[in-house]
């Protein structure tokens, strides 16, 4: 099955098998594994991308659904070498360990402040409750979301 | 002529530096082993057993050999040399032949084109079983008659530990009987790599895993292959915490590879996560503890059983652990303690963080607690009072020759402000997202909460015990960069598990080479073992064996300069900023030194220690860290559910390499003793996992997760690389001993095991009872390992 999808701003094409999830296709077909395989059933958020805007877990999307729509992941965030503010702050505060939770969380995390430059704690852990992290105990998480809401406001 | 190393490099030992694949890893750019891809590669599966226990009759691959894009299926009878691995006695068959001994043992491979082939070809493999009876109870395994796990029985290895006067009297006895569910590592990375086959007959095999070389040693004989024809490559490793220190997909992917001339890429679900790797051990705890009126402690016995599932893997030095730690970090002057790993057919549990020494604390503390109650004291000033300190003598007749600021732990606890109650609203209701189970979970308006403290202390040795003499290599290399700088290159096999070993052996090189451009080569079997990513260790091995070789480049570079400086004759020559010193004052740039380049490879080996004589004495453990921990929950007595408002959590450290990569080892380890605490258990019926999904086992998440008040207590641990010790796991062993001290407080209930459940706070479960007084003695040869007597040669021993 040809599925045909613009990802980070560029069509692709992927000849597919049916019952394969979007997750699948930008892993295995699209040579973007930065969406992770942690759980694949919708469960830990470290697959979370967009799809037209809107925070999805890739691995409860079919990559049938996916077709003809627009897909954003980790890899699209910037454009060059740079960091995004918020990948720039997990580094800086220490939110990284393994790191397989953290392209999932960094989605999340560029979601919330798209939407909420300014969350509370509450609102923070609320946004984030869907991303499982197994080695930080999330207090550095929370910590990097402050620092790059704050650098984000300037 | 004394040679002082280098105490200046910018982003050295001591410094919060940002971790070296910390940029990769948030571009989503870190290549895990579930990421690997090669051209033409087949995706492996595997086909597990559905037993606990059963004999094969027969297998038929011939429809799954015929399916779709099907290359290769495999059998037992396929695998060329040795049928059997193991960590460390290899009795575990690479895919069972004759019979299963749990559910979810491998028994056949496949590899296709798509893993969905593999899968679906994997279902029409016809394996008839026959089952056979299967023992899935600890205490049953050591009755007569039970169904035996192996022929040798179900005594995995039996520590009797014999110190002072067993019968002293003591004025106050308590009694308690603890359990401990088994948990799971639940790394987010899951068992993967890519096995490619090499022309020269061998495999170079990528893959996320703890231990490289203890691999190799497991793979190349059952490929029945030269260890230097198996080369192993460390893939990016999505947690570990244990669960990779057995192998689990490396044999496996090697036997497809070399069969079918391809590279085969193995990647396990979650679902598979769970049956494919060791898990935590269960334990049932017997504790007597007796004490003097004044609150000092004269005597425990313990009866220690442990569930090691169906085969070895580090259950003997698991039980060894949990029996040297079963009385806490307190002064015991008498002990009777008695451990018993046994088999049985749930699945293998092994390595964890904490490695026995959790179930151990979730024990003696609730045994502190008890006994405080019983004198009238306070729970911290009983624990101060029978505090170990430098020189205290241990069960095990070891003495403390380190640091051990158990007392300052505690003091550090104690002292820490009290987590303000939730503000409320005009009509006094607090935001129910504060409220224990949160908006989702609590129905209630917080009518039955009631808020408790509680306290524990804890210990674990750091590197492996029992006479095993480990040891780390490191190669270090100083040349010059294209910009005519100084650059370091390092070499070792150390296993970046997330724990940030790779930044910590950079910060190393670092400070003793003074210079700050440091390469970290990419972790592989062509250079020298740096042991395990395990037990605490990798800081102080690895972080010795890199220092160790910097010391010698050094060595060599000032032997340099001497001979092309004579008038630096009698002038102390250090290094650092990229400059040699004489006495203080720079003298010339150290690139002037550096037209060959200089390499050294160094192995770090920590001090001897001794195997256990026959009443369990000896100087078992190289040394020790300790913490403390203070937790405050809240619970809502009538839904049973509860919150942990804040940990605070002291821990013993030597000297932080890394102090912000330290805080997030003692907050990331408090999450996972939480999670013991209140909600990880795989459930298990008749041997068979029942829960194996994020959906069905909990794992914290930001909203199950307090504020975690860490403190780091830093006195330099004598005779160790920079005083630092390993971080890793005093954390998660405080961590469930204090939240279920404080449920305890706050419910007055018994709470004996854990995971606490709901039913267990409303008064509708537990606590549960012994089901016998205390367990009779297996049989045994002696204190060693029951495989080491039948034959069963250890492959790396452990501790």
């Amino acid at each position: 099955m040809l599925v045909r999808v613009k990802v980070n701003g560029e069509w692709r094409e992927a000849d597919v098998w049916p019952g394969s999830s979007l997750l699948f296709v930008l892993r295995e077909h699209l040579g973007l594994p930065g969406s992770k395989n942690a759980c694949e059933q919708g469960e830990c958020g470290s697959c979370s991308v967009w799809l037209d805007g809107e925070l999805v877990c890739a691995c409860l999307v079919l990559a049938a659904q996916a077709h003809g729509r627009e897909v954003r992941t980790v890899e699209g965030l910037t454009s060059d070498d740079r960091l995004h503010p918020v990948q720039e702050a997990f580094v800086d505060a220490g939110a990284v360990q393994c790191g397989f939770c953290t392209p999932g969380l960094v989605v999340a995390v560029v979601d919330l402040l798209e939407t909420n430059p300014s969350p509370t704690e509450a609102e923070v852990r609320e946004a984030l409750s869907g991303n499982l992290c197994r080695c930080t105990g999330y207090q550095k998480i929370l910590d990097a979301v402050f620092l790059a809401a704050e650098r984000m406001r300037g | 002529m004394s040679e002082r190393v280098a105490e200046r490099a910018r982003l050295g030992v001591g410094e919060s530096v940002r971790r070296v694949d910390g940029v990769p890893k948030v571009k989503g750019a870190f290549a895990y082993g579930s990421d690997l891809w090669a051209e033409g590669m087949l995706w492996g599966h595997t086909l597990r057993s559905p037993h606990p226990s059963a004999r094969i009759v027969s297998v038929d691959i011939s429809e799954a050999l015929a399916a779709p894009g099907v290359h290769a299926v495999l059998l037992a009878s396929d695998i060329p040399g040795r049928k059997t691995f193991g960590l460390d006695y290899p009795d575990q068959p690479v895919l069972a032949w004759d019979r299963v001994r749990y559910a979810g043992e491998p028994v056949a491979l496949v590899a296709a084109e798509h893993p969905e082939q593999a899968r679906r070809a994997a279902e029409r493999i016809r394996v008839v079983y026959e089952p056979l009876p299967a023992v899935t109870d600890m205490e049953e395994a050591l009755e007569p008659g039970a169904p035996q796990v192996h022929e040798f029985g179900n005594v995995v290895r039996h520590v009797r530990i014999v110190h002072g006067h067993p019968d002293a009297r003591a004025d106050v006895w308590v009694e308690g009987y603890y359990e401990t569910g088994m948990q799971d590592q639940a790394p987010l990375g899951p068992e993967a790599g890519l096995a490619v086959p090499a022309e020269d007959g061998g495999v170079d095999l990528y893959v996320a895993t703890q231990w490289l070389h203890v691999d190799r040693q497991q793979i190349a004989p059952v490929l029945g292959l030269p260890e230097e024809k198996v080369r192993l490559h460390l893939a990016g490793v999505g947690g570990a915490f244990g669960s990779r220190e057995d192998v689990h997909m490396q044999i496996h992917a090697c036997l497809l590879a070399l069969h079918t001339g391809k590279p085969v890429k193995m990647s396990y679900g979650r679902e598979e996560s769970f049956f494919g790797h060791v898990h935590r051990h269960p334990a049932r705890i017997w504790m007597r503890t007796g004490a003097t009126r004044d609150g000092r402690l004269v005597a425990v016995r313990c009866r220690f059983l442990i569930d090691g599932g169906a085969y070895t893997s580090s259950s003997p030095f698991v039980i060894a652990n949990a029996s040297t730690f079963a009385c806490g970090p307190y002064e015991v002057p008498n002990a009777f303690i008695e451990g018993t790993a046994v088999y049985t057919n749930n699945p293998p549990c092994g390595a964890m963080r904490g490695f026995g020494a959790v179930q151990a604390a979730f024990a003696h503390e609730a045994q502190m607690d008890k006994l405080a109650r019983e004198l009238g004291l306070d729970p911290v000033e009983l624990r101060l009072r029978n505090a170990v300190g430098t020189g205290s003598v241990l069960p095990t007749g070891q003495v403390i020759r380190g640091t051990a600021p158990v007392r300052e732990l505690l003091e550090r606890v104690r002292a820490a402000p009290l987590p303000q109650p939730e503000p409320v609203d005009a009509r006094g209701r607090r935001d129910p997202i504060t409220l224990p189970g949160g908006v989702a979970g609590n129905v209630g308006r917080g009518e039955g909460l009631r808020r408790g403290v509680g306290y524990a202390a804890g210990y674990k040795n750091v590197g492996y015990s029992e006479g095993f003499d480990d040891y780390s290599t490191a190669r270090v290399r100083l040349s010059l960069g294209s910009d005519g700088r100084p650059v370091a290159e390092v070499h070792t096999a150390a296993a970046e598990v997330g724990q940030g070993v790779h930044t910590v052996v950079v910060q190393v090189a670092r400070t003793v080479l003074g210079v700050e451009d440091v390469v970290l080569h990419p972790p592989d079997t062509l250079v020298g073992s740096a042991g395990s990513s395990s037990a605490s260790r990798q800081t102080m091995m690895t972080g010795g064996a890199v220092e160790a070789a910097c010391r010698a480049v050094l060595e060599e570079l000032v032997a340099r300069a001497r001979q092309a400086r004579p008038d630096l004759e009698g002038a102390e020559l250090t290094v650092a900023d990229g400059e040699l010193m004489a006495d203080g004052v720079p003298v010339a740039p150290v690139a002037e030194f550096l037209g060959e380049p200089i390499e050294a490879t160094r192995e770090y080996h920590h001090r001897p220690t001794t195997t256990f004589d026959e009443e369990g004495q000896g100087d078992i453990h190289v040394t020790f860290t300790f913490a403390a921990a203070r937790a405050v929950v809240e619970v809502d007595e009538e839904l049973g559910l509860v919150r942990v408002v804040e940990l605070a959590v002291a821990q013993d450290v030597g000297r932080a390499i890394n102090p912000q990569m330290v805080e997030g080892q003692v907050e990331g380890g408090s999450a996972m003793g939480l999670g013991l605490a209140l909600m990880e258990e795989l459930q298990l019926d008749g041997g068979r996992i029942r829960n194996a999904s994020f959906t069905d086992y909990l794992i914290p998440t930001i909203l199950d997760m307090p504020p975690v008040r860490s403190s780091l207590v830093e006195e330099p641990e004598p005779g160790v690389p920079f005083g630092a010790k390993g971080v890793g796991e005093p954390s998660t062993i405080v961590a469930p001993a204090a939240v279920v001290a404080a449920l305890r407080a706050a419910t007055g209930r018994e709470l004996n095991r854990i995971p606490v459940r709901p039913d267990d706070l409303v008064g509708l479960s537990g606590p549960v009872r012994p089901r016998q007084p205390w367990p009779p003695s297996p049989r045994v040869p002696g204190q060693r390992p029951v495989p080491e007597y039948v034959g069963l040669g250890a492959v790396a021993r452990h501790g």
